[in-house]
């Protein structure tokens, strides 16, 4: 059984901890069972499905810490196991950054497992390939896609009387439908916690749709163009930002949020005022995890591996343009005399209620972007990063699209993009994260690229 | 683990793609590393249990990898050791044809033949479920059995032999050593790989593997507080498919010049000295005025453009469709191949696919379905002439046999299609690099890889780098910043005018080449000489926020 009760749970941790003799220990168990098929050329190409259960074993004598880590549960592994830890940790050397470890910290309650993902099975998987691969076939185009299921819980527990236990589940799909002749290719991504929210009919037909519309596409000039970034494109340049929100990084002077002559830009208006980021672990929509800092979906935490035990809280990081919160290890922010925030588990940016379409509609001249692919940064200073739209780009006038463009590579920073932010519709769900789709005037297309 | 958890555990900002098998394995003391894995006698007896599971329940052909994967990372900043980890996974991969599809199933940490002939079983079970979707049955390329056999690495110094302590003040004597020469932060890093992999099929195959890579790794940044300005510069080593030796410096692996390179010993500290210069440098350099420039590309940053633009679009399975809903297709469409005049490249431009090149990453003795690994041409005198493909592939190109190059990241993951190291061939007359730069009016030189991007059918790329210098009527002028460069690969490789002889020749490489969904990562090398391409459009990349 990969996935145990919080009860079971908490006794492994409690067991594990009555074996130690070193100046801290601290017990990470995780489980989780994962499944997934993937397909292409209208076929099942490989599904498998795996389990895990793994317990992680941290000793620290002073400021020297050793770390092992087992998949048995007998008293004799685990008593084994916190001796290996505590031997690596006295061979190690002193770490000068290390942090005590955190006493019981209040958890927030959060709904991020659901039962009917749980339950998911092959056939299940299968079923969901099959409603995808299907209207593809019947409409003589070509799906490739993936699916990913996981079920699965974390707990934790120090000998400073620290305990938190966490279940969650989540489900990622996406899927590229091109058409037979290669001139038009779409595609579609969702992620949820529950998979009865998730239609992947319905995905999949925006994909088909995606595809069919972008055949024949017509070459532009490159250039600065108004775009709309669909959530799915805005979500890629947005969470590389939110990834450089690391507090250190700004103070030592190698971020964009370090400043001219020394300190940081916190407390400096570097948006439009219409930019309003924050995160909230207990948001409906994408449930976080009530513990972080060990690396986190944004990293920041250093060290690598499970939490450190911090409780995630709801944290404004931009209002109304301004930065108003970094994320910090504990070291530097002890060192700083600031609170020592975790990176987030998912990021909000808040939108407006316009629906993509009534976007489009207000929109005199522009580009629909679907979706940026092979981003990677090109200056950490500026935060300027590469990269291509795919999968549907299309030109639009008079609030109509016109007809289909051929695929731009652009260079752009996220910073100088939200600077010429013209307006933000409906967030949507991407990756752990709610975006709008965007409308951005002054979007730098380099280059155009025949890709299709 | 993916890349952004590498990054932040390494504190590195370059260089890696994704961790292999970190994710899988267990934390262990150093001295595990080098304690020896199940005697080859037991891995036969477990893989014949497999096979015979496998057989047994239907399946007309089984291959089994027993697989044990050690990783060690060092890791460093300024005169503070931030971590060391040891890792090691262990577990039976199991792959199956029945009803003419594949299967597969894998268990961790099996040790006896009841765990394995349940997979085998559970491998079976899977590809007969999955046949009621297949299109078209599984054909294979045909492949002899080689019977007990073995292959290891020609390594001088396993590097799980020298002492943690030894490789920890390498790294505080590095980092020592950049600080001293200017730079305000350094983080660095060793990482060292161990793979053992054992091998049997239903052809009549039992191969036993020793795989070693190492990797040393630096960012030195240099700041200037007044303009808020900073400036990095990452190792110019290469990952290599070598122990400890990779550190043993000789002379004749320097290759001398605007700034060192190395060959196949690496001079950390000597690196580390001029990167620590030269990022201080970079912060008063010029910034690059946009246009046409001829390049000069090193082999330290010609590999990446290799991989992307020639090792990439040259996959069987992208250009077959396999990869279009993550890495994309290509535009090397089987049309252009077959046309057998299709021109990739200038008549300067040879590109060859090799699994057995010394030293580099990708090298085996056999691959891992069972193939025996070699040399060929993917574009031979500037013409497509093949691809890179695997046993289920060949007969789609008219191939006898496979390629050789079908690789798995673990035990647990299916294997496929990946990259062979592909290199470009160097020029059959003799040209030093001076020669080469005599000739160039207006001219950029490029060491060290630096930000990457291609489209999904690898058209279009944009490359930075480490390093840029000026050149103006046959001499080098100074330092530039800002500097990317964009082109489209087949008017690129068209672009190529020259190629250094093989005095120049070195191997650049990634340890994390991702690929699949579930994404894996793989580790290949490419070689070059120096080349030349001529009038590309470089633009500059300073902004102000």
């Amino acid at each position: 059984m990969a996935v145990l009760s919080k009860e079971e749970a908490k006794q492994i941790i409690d067991k594990v901890l009555a074996f130690s003799k070193a100046d801290e220990t601290s017990a990470n168990l995780d489980g989780s069972r994962t499944g997934n098929i993937r397909y292409a050329r209208n076929s099942v190409s490989t599904s498998g499905e795996t389990t895990n259960l793994s317990l992680s074993v941290t000793s620290v004598f002073g400021k020297k810490s050793g770390t092992a880590t087992i998949n048995e549960f007998d008293d004799k592994s685990l008593e084994k196991t916190v001796r290996r830890a505590e031997e690596i940790a006295k061979l190690a050397p002193e770490n000068p950054e290390y942090v005590g470890m955190l006493g019981q910290q209040n958890y927030l309650d959060i709904k991020s497992f659901a039962a009917s993902t749980d339950a998911i099975n092959p056939d299940f998987r299968a079923e969901a390939a099959f409603k995808s691969i299907d209207p593809c076939s019947k409409k003589d185009l070509t799906a490739a896609g993936y699916w990913e299921d996981s079920t699965g819980f974390t707990a934790i527990g120090n000998t400073k009387g620290l305990f938190g236990y966490n279940a969650a589940t989540s489900v990622d799909f996406s899927i590229t439908v091109r058409t037979n002749d290669g001139l038009g290719s779409g595609y579609a991504v969702r992620d949820v916690n529950d998979v009865s929210k998730l239609d992947v009919a319905l995905a999949t037909e925006v994909a088909i749709q995606k595809a069919q519309a972008s055949s024949k596409a017509r070459a532009l000039e490159p250039g600065k163009y108004t775009v709309i970034l669909e959530p799915t494109a805005a979500v890629d340049l947005l969470r590389n930002m939110m990834g450089s929100m690391d507090g250190r990084n700004a103070d030592e002077g190698r971020s964009f949020l370090g400043k001219k002559g020394g300190g940081t830009r916190l407390g400096e208006k570097l948006f439009d005022e219409r930019v309003n980021i924050y995160s909230d672990p207990q948001n409906l929509e994408i449930p976080g995890s009530p513990f972080g800092g060990g690396g986190g979906r944004f990293g920041g935490g250093g060290g690598g591996g499970g939490s450190d035990g911090r409780a995630q809280e709801k944290v404004v990081w931009v209002e109304n343009g301004v930065v108003k919160n970094m994320y910090y290890s504990r070291y530097w922010a002890e060192k700083k005399g600031v609170k020592a925030i975790p990176p987030p588990s998912g990021f909000i940016f808040a939108g407006g209620n316009e629906s993509l379409a009534e976007m489009i509609k207000g929109t005199e001249k522009g580009i629909l972007v679907t979706r940026l692919w092979y981003i990677r940064a090109v200056d950490p200073q500026t935060l300027l990063y590469t990269g291509l739209t795919r999968d549907g780009t299309f030109y639009i006038e008079n609030g109509v699209i016109k007809y289909p463009v051929k695929n731009f590579r652009f260079n752009e920073s996220p910073v100088i993009m939200l600077n010429n932010l013209e307006a933000a519709g409906k967030p949507m769900r991407q990756g752990g994260n709610l975006v709008p789709p965007l409308k951005i005037r002054d979007f730098t297309f380099t280059s155009l690229s025949d890709a299709v | 683990m993916n890349r952004r958890d590498f990054i932040q555990i390494a504190g590195l900002s370059t260089g890696a793609f994704m961790l292999p098998g970190f994710a899988n394995g267990r934390t262990v003391s150093p001295e595990a590393l080098l304690e020896p894995g199940l005697d080859v006698a037991v891995k036969k007896r477990l893989a014949d249990a497999a096979l015979n599971a496998a057989k047994s329940k239907g399946a007309t052909y089984a291959d089994v990898r027993i697989g044990r994967y050690l990783n060690q990372f060092v890791i460093t900043r300024e005169d503070k050791v931030q971590n060391i980890v040891n890792t090691e996974s262990y577990g039976v991969g199991i792959r199956v044809i029945a009803n003419g599809c594949w299967g597969f199933a894998a268990v961790a940490d099996a040790k006896s033949d009841v765990q394995i002939a349940k997979a085998a079983e559970d491998a079976v079970a899977i590809a007969k479920a999955n046949s009621k979707l297949m299109k078209q049955p599984v054909e294979l390329a045909p492949q002899k059995g080689f019977g007990e056999v073995s292959w290891k690495a020609p390594i001088k110094k396993n590097a799980f032999e020298v002492p943690v302590k030894e490789k920890v003040e390498l790294l505080l004597g590095v980092n020592d050593a950049a600080m001293k020469n200017g730079a305000n932060y350094v983080n660095s890093i060793l990482f060292m790989v161990n793979e053992q992999k054992y091998f049997a099929s239903t052809d009549g195959s039992y191969i036993d593997q020793d795989i070693h890579r190492m990797w040393p790794n630096f960012t030195v940044t240099a700041i200037d507080p007044a303009s808020g300005k900073f400036q990095t510069r990452n190792a110019l080593s290469s990952p290599m498919g070598m122990g400890y030796d990779y550190l043993q410096v000789n002379p004749k692996d320097k290759v001398t010049g605007v700034t060192t390179r190395y060959n196949m010993g690496y001079d950390m500290l000597e690196d580390i000295t001029a990167g620590a210069q030269q990022a201080k440098m970079k912060l008063s350099a010029k910034s690059v005025e946009a246009g046409k420039y001829d390049l000069i590309l090193d082999p330290s940053h010609l590999w990446l453009t290799i991989h992307e633009s020639v090792g990439h679009p040259l996959e069987l399975d992208r250009v077959l469709g396999y990869e279009a809903n993550f890495a994309g297709t290509s535009f090397a469409t089987l049309d252009k191949w077959q046309s057998k005049n299709f021109k990739y490249g200038s008549d300067k431009v040879t590109l060859i696919a090799d699994k057995t090149q010394v030293g580099s990453l990708g090298a085996v003795g056999w691959d891992d379905e069972g193939v025996n690994t070699k040399k060929w041409d993917l574009v031979k005198d500037g013409v497509l002439v093949n691809y890179q493909a695997i046993r289920d592939q060949a007969k789609i190109i008219g191939e006898k046999e496979s390629h050789g190059c079908c690789y798995a990241d673990s035990w647990s993951s299916v294997q496929f299609q990946r990259m062979a190291n592909v290199s470009l061939a160097s020029g059959k007359t003799p040209l030093s690099v001076e020669d080469m730069i005599k000739d160039v009016k207006k001219g950029i030189y490029i060491i060290g890889d630096g930000s990457f991007s291609i489209d999904q059918q690898r058209y279009n790329f944009q490359f930075g780098g480490q390093l840029f210098y000026e050149i103006k009527d046959g001499k080098i002028v100074g330092m530039l910043k800002d500097v990317a460069y964009q082109s489209n690969t087949q008017e690129f490789w068209n672009s190529c005018v020259q190629v250094c002889d093989d005095r120049d020749y070195r191997l650049g490489g990634s340890f994390f080449d991702g690929k699949g969904q579930p994404s894996q990562s793989s580790a290949v090398s490419h070689g070059s000489s120096t080349a030349r391409f001529a009038g590309v459009n470089v633009i500059n990349t300073a902004r102000k926020i």
